[in-house]
């Protein structure tokens, strides 16, 4: 299947020097749901603002639906929806009237039914007649989101949709997304909250410095660069880890009544039978054993600090 | 060409005038009952006529062109700089439409706007003197034509300003000294020689003379002058657009 956005050797440079995104290359295909990690400053915005039209690349080339951003720039915005970061929006209009505005303004004719569909939907049905102004923060949000919604994308851009909303919206937009998805829609999402990424996206990007450092598809992602933990429960406490099990590496749990061990799912050995069998004849009864994937957060802040252990 | 687009930016605005459609009406109301009662009772009771024109309805052709041309600058200028200050403008640079649409919806409003007030004011004036219109097509023409030219002007100060000071910056040092200076409330052949020749390097003088001769068939300056200087503005405003949207000055980095 072609993909649905293409990004290929694009450069943000502005006029003080500073290079924002150096050359970077992506590639989406319909329907799936791709998530930007990346620490503050790492240019997850510069990359959206540039996909969107908000930003100029300085080079390099974007297409959406097989539409150049520049050439045929209204092919490929009709097909974008945009969800910002800040929560920007005209105070005194009401929310129907700012969600209709959204819909002309990218050349669709007025939809009364589909617009109720969307407020519905985001909980804003009640809302509609209600000032922008007197809304809560987490009322704004969901007025972007029917504003990017409301002219029907194809392609989503939410860019860090969830940051302080409380719990209940982001389970609302997670419900949002996954309907979105099974519409077909291709979704791309920044977000600071690794669990979010790790909840509803299919592939994962990190981004540092302006440089793609991976994209990958969350299980492989996982499976591949995953350490696995070995928790060996112990019938009695103890206050340090015995001579004998030296050669290990091994640390005592928190609960100081168990042995950690962690080891890398695609070694060789990874060392699990031999370590047994040293607890064994070390005099130690084992009372339980546990084993836990490291989850993506840990992945992720591995990840930067090695690449700034390389820097 | 995104007609819908149009639409929406031209809806949008509207629906801010008509929000505050009590301040629309009756500003422009009370302050041109204020021009008669200071301009047309006091100061008009000894000056009587000027060329062969009661003074009091002398004065109107100026007074709704002042008001046209400062209305005209504000609502575009803000039209468009509101976006800029709240961050809304993300959306128009993120959605399909080219800067003719964009120009077309903000400027399009605006005149509306300001021609709307220009209608009241000669409403209003029609209240206190008789008002003779020797040419009305021309008329409109000229209230079109200045309605769109300052709100493409309006439109322009709107990107390049960075505060809402800078936003009265130009209306306040430019337009109205020129207005004012412009033959609003007089006529220029009551000035003496050399202040008659300095005064049409102004701009101004030729829309307000313009505008008169469409009420009383007199005129400061051929009227071919006047339409010619309204054209050549309204070119000129259109070509820094262009000029703006291409180079993404100060509106997309």
């Amino acid at each position: 299947m072609p993909a649905i956005l293409s990004v290929r050797d694009v450069r943000k440079a502005y006029e003080n020097g500073f290079e924002a995104l150096k050359r970077v290359n992506l590639e989406i295909e319909q329907g799936e749901i791709l998530a930007f990690l990346g620490p503050n400053g790492a240019g997850k915005t510069t990359l959206i603002s540039t996909i969107c039209g908000i930003t100029l690349p300085t080079e390099g080339q974007i297409t959406v639906g097989g539409f150049d951003t520049q050439v045929d720039f209204r092919s490929a915005r009709n097909l974008i929806g945009l969800v910002p970061q800040e929560i920007n929006l005209e105070p005194f209009e009401t929310v129907l009237n700012t969600v209709r505005f959204s819909r002309g303004l990218f050349g669709k004719p007025r939809n009364d039914v589909l617009i109720e569909e969307i407020l519905k939907k985001l909980s804003l049905w009640d809302k509609r007649k209600a000032r922008i102004s007197e809304l809560s923060g987490g009322m704004k949000r969901r007025v972007l989101i029917a504003k990017a919604l409301s002219h029907e994308p194809k392609v989503l851009f939410l860019d860090e949709p969830t940051a302080g909303v409380d719990v209940e919206l982001r389970k609302d937009m997670w419900e949002v997304v996954a309907e979105l998805k099974a519409a077909g829609v291709t979704i791309i999402l920044t977000t600071h909250y690794i669990e979010e990424a790790e909840a509803i996206a299919d592939r994962i990007g990190v981004i540092r410095r302006g440089e793609i450092l991976l994209v990958e598809d969350k299980q492989t992602l996982m499976a591949q660069m995953g350490q696995k933990i070995l928790q060996v429960q112990l019938t009695a406490p103890l206050s340090e880890v015995p001579a004998s099990l030296a050669a290990y590496d091994l640390s005592v749990g928190d609960d100081g009544q168990s042995l950690v061990y962690s080891y890398d799912t695609q070694a060789e050995r990874t060392g699990i039978t031999a370590l047994l069998n040293a607890i064994a004849q070390a005099g130690l009864v084992l009372a339980d054993v546990q084993t836990r994937q490291s989850s993506l957060e840990e992945i992720f802040v591995g990840l930067v600090h090695e690449e700034e252990k390389a820097a | 060409m995104n007609w819908h687009g149009v639409l929406a930016i031209y809806r949008f605005e509207m629906a801010r005038f008509w929000r505050t459609l009590l301040q629309s009406f009756l500003s422009p109301v009370l302050s041109t009952s204020l021009y008669f009662v200071v301009f047309g009772s006091a100061i008009g009771s000894r000056i009587q006529e000027v060329e062969g024109i009661e003074y009091g309805a002398f004065i109107v052709p100026g007074l709704i062109m002042l008001s046209v041309m400062t209305q005209g600058i504000s609502n575009a200028s803000f039209g468009i700089y509101f976006p800029k200050f709240l961050g809304t403008i993300y959306e128009l640079l993120s959605a399909p439409v080219d800067h003719r649409e964009i120009v077309l919806g903000y400027v399009g409003a605006a005149a509306t706007k300001s021609m709307f007030i220009g209608v009241v004011i000669l409403a209003t004036a029609a209240l206190f003197v008789d008002l003779p219109v020797a040419h009305p097509s021309a008329m409109i023409l000229f209230m079109v034509l200045t309605s769109l030219s300052f709100a493409l002007m309006g439109f322009i100060i709107g990107i390049w300003a960075r505060s809402f000071e800078q936003l009265q910056l130009v209306p306040l040092l430019v337009v109205t000294p020129l207005v004012f200076l412009g033959g609003a409330f007089y006529s220029i052949s009551m000035l003496p020689p050399i202040w008659q020749s300095v005064t049409l390097f102004n701009p101004v003088v030729y829309l307000i003379s313009g505008f008169r001769w469409s009420f009383f068939g007199a005129a400061d300056v051929p009227v071919l002058f006047s339409l010619i200087a309204i054209g050549g503005f309204t070119v000129l405003c259109l070509a820094v657009i262009a000029w703006i949207f291409k180079s993404g000055w100060r509106i997309r980095s």
